[in-house]
């Protein structure tokens, strides 16, 4: 099934630079309909008032964390399919497991370039 | 004197230190009534008992004696002084290299805009460079996480000599009247005095300033 370019995409991060970074670089992937939350707490309120394609979150956050948010996305009937990538400078092999085990669609780690998001978002996605 | 006379004395000379210092008796005192209790059993005393009694003298001597060095570190200065400073310093270098990128992107993302209007091999390389810039300036979330790490240890280090203050107050209070005794914090001399560091904003001269104090000082 071909991707949807004009899906909505939310983009999670405490860090104000962060968020810009990934927004251009979804821009020159083609993907322009972005919205920003800068914690877990935050974006969990934006999916339950719009619908997203894919969810693009960092881990350490707060109030909410970027693992909370993705336990709390998988226990929700209407979001538990949603594509959730985690974006994060956490790299221990615990972090990518509990992550995984709360059902994470892929994990990028800090600091990634261009190429990596891209063959990330393929993988969940699918091409385009 | 027996040791159960001993310990009527004891109890007798700190019944009365507490009722003339109005309840609160502070280490020096209660070690000098101590003391002065163990010399007065000397003569009571058999060897073995004198041998104990000499080395809880020594030990009551140690523990001052390594209350007044930890004091002399100064610890109050450390938590009063030296973090706050420390995480004051590393604030403005987040804040600046925030700043900074900010700076960079905004550059960047006008470069990119142009590129957009141009055709051919020239666009793509400069899309492909301004890609390059955005990927370098994630160093600034790596950086700023690091940095909160380290602020938070330093306020964490604080609080434990925050509780080093409450415990060796005393001490420091006994150091600080005592202005000659070294406070375990290498002073700066002389030319090293000088050296402060970048300012902070608000702080320091500006360039004008600076050009008027020379042109003032010729």
């Amino acid at each position: 099934m071909a991707v949807d370019m004009n899906m909505n995409v939310l983009i999670v991060d405490d860090y104000k630079t962060m968020l810009r970074i990934i927004r251009n670089l979804l821009k020159q992937l083609g993907f322009d309909n972005v919205d920003e939350a800068t914690d877990g707490s935050m974006a969990l309120q934006k999916l339950r008032q719009k619908h997203y394609g894919l969810v693009i979150s960092d881990w350490n956050m707060e109030p909410m964390t970027g693992l909370q948010l993705l336990k709390e996305v998988r226990a929700d009937n209407e979001l538990r399919n949603l594509p959730f990538i985690m974006v994060t400078a956490e790299s221990k092999t615990d972090n990518v497991v509990a992550a995984k085990d709360a059902g994470v669609s892929n994990y990028i780690v800090k600091p990634f370039n261009a190429a990596t998001l891209k063959t990330k978002l393929t993988k969940v996605i699918g091409n385009f | 004197m027996g040791v159960n006379t001993a310990d009527d004395r004891l109890k007798q000379q700190l019944r009365a230190l507490q009722e003339s210092s109005g309840g609160q008796l502070n280490a020096n005192e209660i070690y000098e009534l101590v003391r002065d209790v163990v010399r007065s059993m000397r003569g009571d005393l058999s060897g073995a008992d004198l041998k104990i009694l000499t080395e809880i003298d020594h030990l009551a001597t140690c523990i001052r004696d390594a209350r007044l060095e930890i004091a002399s570190l100064r610890p109050d200065e450390i938590s009063s002084r030296y973090i706050p400073d420390a995480t004051d310093e590393l604030d403005v270098i987040a804040t600046a290299t925030e700043d900074a990128t900010n700076d960079i992107m905004e550059a960047a993302e006008k470069i990119e805009t142009l590129a957009e209007s141009m055709e051919g091999t020239a666009a793509a390389a400069l899309t492909q460079a301004v890609t390059r810039i955005y990927e370098a300036c994630s160093f600034q979330d790596i950086t700023g996480q690091r940095i909160s790490k380290v602020v938070a240890t330093l306020r964490h280090i604080e609080q434990r000599v925050e509780g080093l203050v409450e415990a060796f107050g005393e001490e420091i209070e006994q150091i600080k009247r005592d202005p000659d005794k070294p406070s375990g914090i290498r002073r700066k001399e002389s030319d090293e005095a000088l050296l402060s560091g970048p300012q902070r904003a608000g702080e320091g001269r500006t360039q004008a300033e600076i050009d008027a104090l020379l042109a003032g000082l010729d």
